[in-house]
């Protein structure tokens, strides 16, 4: 097709004709869309591709010519990739391993170039939570009321030997994060190197990228502690 | 308009007669405190401290910490283990200071056994000590920032922290709780390169520390959410038995490497930063100032470096070397001792204090004559810091008890243990 | 420190005192260069009160040992320190497990000043050994959980913590997701 370039407004081929009051011409909408994509146009290889295309293409040249240009997926495939390249991490630290931590997040071992530098302190907005350092058996009824309170799907990384299992106290006062909450990933180190973090992390990503399928309250036998509220409850306009 | 020509709204609009607002209020209605739980997970806390808090309106009526939260019994677990396998866990205490807890550690076993340690390993102490400082409190100005709303800070103290930590990596392979120091020396000789990549990082760290100041030192928001709030007098301090960077903003110049100095504090010249009034900026200012002095001693630490062994040559105490397990019967027979049952310590009883970024750290070991302590008690300086806390925040806004807990420094695993 | 012989005389004066007397002064100890001195744990308050008038103004430490199995078992340790002449001294005090109750040296009583750092030291040494202090302000546990039973860093207390897993005692195992 042949591109006309003209001003707009002055002489030419267009139907339009000037503002009554002498300012800037109006012109007919319909006239810009000159490039209009249609999709079947694209398809049939029209007259987009010049004049050495064939007019349209049929069976499998056309076939081909879908699956060159076009990338089909699942919707659980997409949302997937999606997910897993956008984890909001809990800003939760707990001990020495939140000092690795922040060393991930820093300039050297940059969490921010795969996209999970956004640490949200609260749980209603995060939807992984890196158990950085020990649990105390004060602490881990707390810790369980934060899981519970995170939107599925969530993910649970415990960094550090103290949470994986006991680590180096292996006391009265400690309790191993896996005897409360199901976790994902375990990241061995005491405290493991932001590498080791970033390793567990990105062995994370390929579990949610390959796994689309989020049924983790099946997996971990997880029922009970979901909190649903109480018809009373339910706000206002209900 | 007429009334007739009103839409619904105006006319509603019409019927609140202004002067019951005007009005002053019934004598039934008074004004709540209200109880806030500042809890255990909140961004703004340094780690898991739990506040309750009083306020009237937003001012701080009452504070109440609630602590515990990990609380790891690490006094209990070093009972269970021999001396040398202690100092692996009591270097988690207070994790930003490792090599200060296991310099107390190692000092109060050493008071005991009565190893001498050569001066060699003290300078290397000394090395490792100030780098640890410095290292602490750039975490603590960066986490400050950050609560302030200083964002970038964080990751410039992050990147400085990078160098320190590569450091220590090159000593003794491992980035935190390293295990370098030993009852009688360190564990290892630093390698070559050491010296000259610990002389490139003082080379740059006061400008970068001059960088931090350039942002912060005379920023509108630093000195307005720092400068006066929440000053303590330092007598008021003493009572609570608060030391550190607390104690000498508030004028008092009290530091354990100058008043009783261990370790060959005292073959180096260094300041001690004081400040005047006692509130928030001082504090911040004080450790500021303190990165530099941390600086200088170890330039003139890395200087004076003399040549000696890295550790006590009592073959009782230390391991010997591997060279010699081949040749010398004696040093086999006491390699086998020391790794299966560990060193034996005669009895008694030891306080021994040093001087951490957060104030006197002391460890009070006391030992039966077997090969595990009986008592291995860690004095934290955040424990005793943190009863000033409602002291210093009472009476002011909520905004600068935030600012208080930052200038603080309190480091929940040493306060818990 | 002081060295022995300013220690003993220090614990003559003591003696001799009105407010301290003998019956407090159980002994003195001096090893590695440091100062100890034992008293009875009723006079602990005017012992401390009278170290405070001799210089020794600031309280490092107060902390608790068990000194199982020998009697009386609980020891408490107060660390006491005088800046302007960097001089400390320890106190120490036993009490057995039957009756472990003591003066709280934190509030200020009619005997004088109190010392307000023993606040949350003394918690500590509540919640860990079971020693009672009377008159303390806010008794309760600090670092365990409030319904807490037993007092962990008694060395009677076991360390307790998960069993290690191998592979002869896998079915032990429990907690641990599939």
């Amino acid at each position: 097709m042949e591109i006309k370039r003209e001003r707009v407004g002055t002489g030419g081929a267009g139907s339009s004709g000037s503002d009554a009051a002498g300012g800037v011409p109006l012109v007919d909408p319909r006239a810009l869309r000159v490039n209009k994509h249609d999709s079947k146009e694209l398809l049939r290889g029209g007259e987009l591709l010049g004049a050495t295309a064939p007019a349209s293409m049929d069976g499998d040249e056309l076939e081909r010519y879908v699956h060159e240009r076009v990338l089909t997926t699942t919707v659980e495939k997409a949302v997937a990739w999606g997910r897993s390249n956008s984890f909001f991490p809990l800003a939760f630290g707990l001990a020495c391993c939140a000092m690795e931590q922040f060393q991930t997040a820093g300039p050297r071992m940059d969490i921010g170039r795969f996209g999970f530098e956004a640490f949200r302190a609260s749980p209603r907005q995060a939807d992984l939570i890196i158990l950085a350092g020990r649990v105390s058996i004060k602490m881990a009824p707390i810790i369980r009321r934060l899981y519970d309170q995170m939107l599925e799907p969530k993910w649970a990384i415990s960094m550090g030997a103290c949470c994986s299992s006991m680590g180096v106290f292996n006391n009265y006062a400690l309790v191993p994060a896996d005897k409360f909450m199901p976790i994902d990933v375990h990241v061995p180190g005491c405290p493991p190197r932001p590498e080791g973090l970033m390793h567990g992390i990105l062995k994370l990503r390929k579990m949610v990228q390959d796994d689309p399928d989020a049924g983790w309250r099946e997996r971990y036998d997880a029922r009970g502690t979901e909190e649903i509220l109480r018809d009373e409850q339910v706000g206002p306009g209900a | 308009m007429t009334a007739g020509q009103m839409s619904e709204y105006r006319r509603r609009e019409e019927s609140i007669t202004l002067s019951v607002v005007g009005e002053q209020p019934a004598e039934d209605t008074h004004e709540e405190l209200l109880t806030l739980n500042f809890g255990p997970h909140h961004p703004a806390t340094h780690g898991v401290l739990r506040l309750l808090v009083t306020l009237q309106g937003e001012v701080v009526r009452s504070i109440k910490p609630v602590i515990g939260y990990v609380h790891t019994g690490i006094e209990k677990t070093a009972e269970d283990k021999a001396y040398w396998k202690v100092i692996p866990v009591v270097e988690r205490m207070d994790y930003l200071s490792y090599y200060f807890n296991a310099m107390a550690f190692c000092g109060a076993v050493e008071t005991l056994a009565e190893v001498e340690v050569p001066k060699r390993a003290q300078y290397l102490r000394v090395i490792h000590l100030e780098l640890n400082r410095i290292a602490s409190h750039l975490i603590w100005l960066g986490t400050s920032a950050l609560d302030l709303g200083a964002v970038s800070i964080f990751l410039y103290c992050l990147r400085e922290r990078e160098l320190i930590l590569d450091l220590f990596e090159m000593s003794s392979g491992a980035r935190m709780h390293t295990r370098y120091f030993q009852v009688g020396g360190v564990i290892e000789d630093i390698p070559a390169g050491f010296v000259e990549k610990a002389r490139a990082f003082t080379k740059v760290m006061p400008g970068r520390a001059d960088q931090y100041g350039a942002i912060l030192n005379a920023n509108q928001i630093i000195l307005e959410r720092l400068r006066g709030t929440c000053a303590v007098d330092a007598d008021t301090l003493l009572s609570l038995g608060v030391t550190g960077p607390l104690l000498r903003a508030a004028g008092n110049p009290w530091d354990l490497r100058k008043a009783a100095p261990y370790s060959s504090y005292d073959d180096f010249d260094f300041k001690i930063p004081v400040g005047t009034v006692g509130d928030n900026y001082d504090r911040f200012a004080v450790r500021v100032a303190e990165i530099y002095e941390s600086v200088k001693i170890i330039d003139q630490a890395l200087d004076g470096l003399p040549e000696g062994p890295h550790i006590t040559t009592d073959r009782k105490i230390a391991l010997p070397p591997r060279h010699e397990l081949a040749t010398s019967m004696e040093a086999l027979i006491h390699h086998f001792k020391l790794v299966t049952e560990g060193f034996r310590v005669p009895p008694g009883e030891v306080y021994y204090p040093i001087e951490s970024p957060r104030g006197e750290l002391a460890c009070f070991v006391r030992s039966d004559g077997s090969s595990k302590p009986a008592r291995v008690h860690m004095r934290d300086p955040s424990f005793v810091n943190l009863q000033a806390l409602s002291h210093m925040a009472e009476g002011s806004y909520i905004a600068d008890m935030i600012a208080t807990l930052a200038m603080l420094d309190p480091i929940l695993g040493g306060i818990d243990r | 420190m002081p060295d022995a012989t300013g220690l003993e005389l220090l614990a003559k004066e003591l003696r001799e005192s009105e407010d301290v007397g003998a019956r407090a002064i159980l002994g003195t100890l001096h090893f590695r260069g440091r100062a100890t001195l034992e008293v009875a744990p009723d006079n602990i308050r005017a012992v401390l009160a009278s170290l405070r008038e001799r210089g020794y103004t600031s309280m490092m430490s107060v902390h608790g040992v068990d000194y199982y199995p020998h009697e009386p078992r609980l020891g408490v340790h107060y660390e006491l320190l005088d800046m302007s002449s960097v001089d400390r001294m320890t106190v120490v005090l036993r009490v057995s497990t039957d009756e472990p109750v003591l003066d709280s040296v934190t509030p200020d009583g009619e005997d004088g000043r109190g010392w307000p750092t023993a606040d949350h030291q003394e918690r500590e040494i509540y919640d860990m050994f079971g020693v009672v202090f009377r008159g303390h302000p806010d008794l309760r546990r600090i670092l365990m959980p409030e319904d807490y039973e037993g007092h962990p860093q008694r060395r009677d207390f076991p360390v307790g913590g998960e069993p290690v897993i191998f592979t002869h005692n896998e079915g032990e195992s429990h907690g641990v997701t599939r």
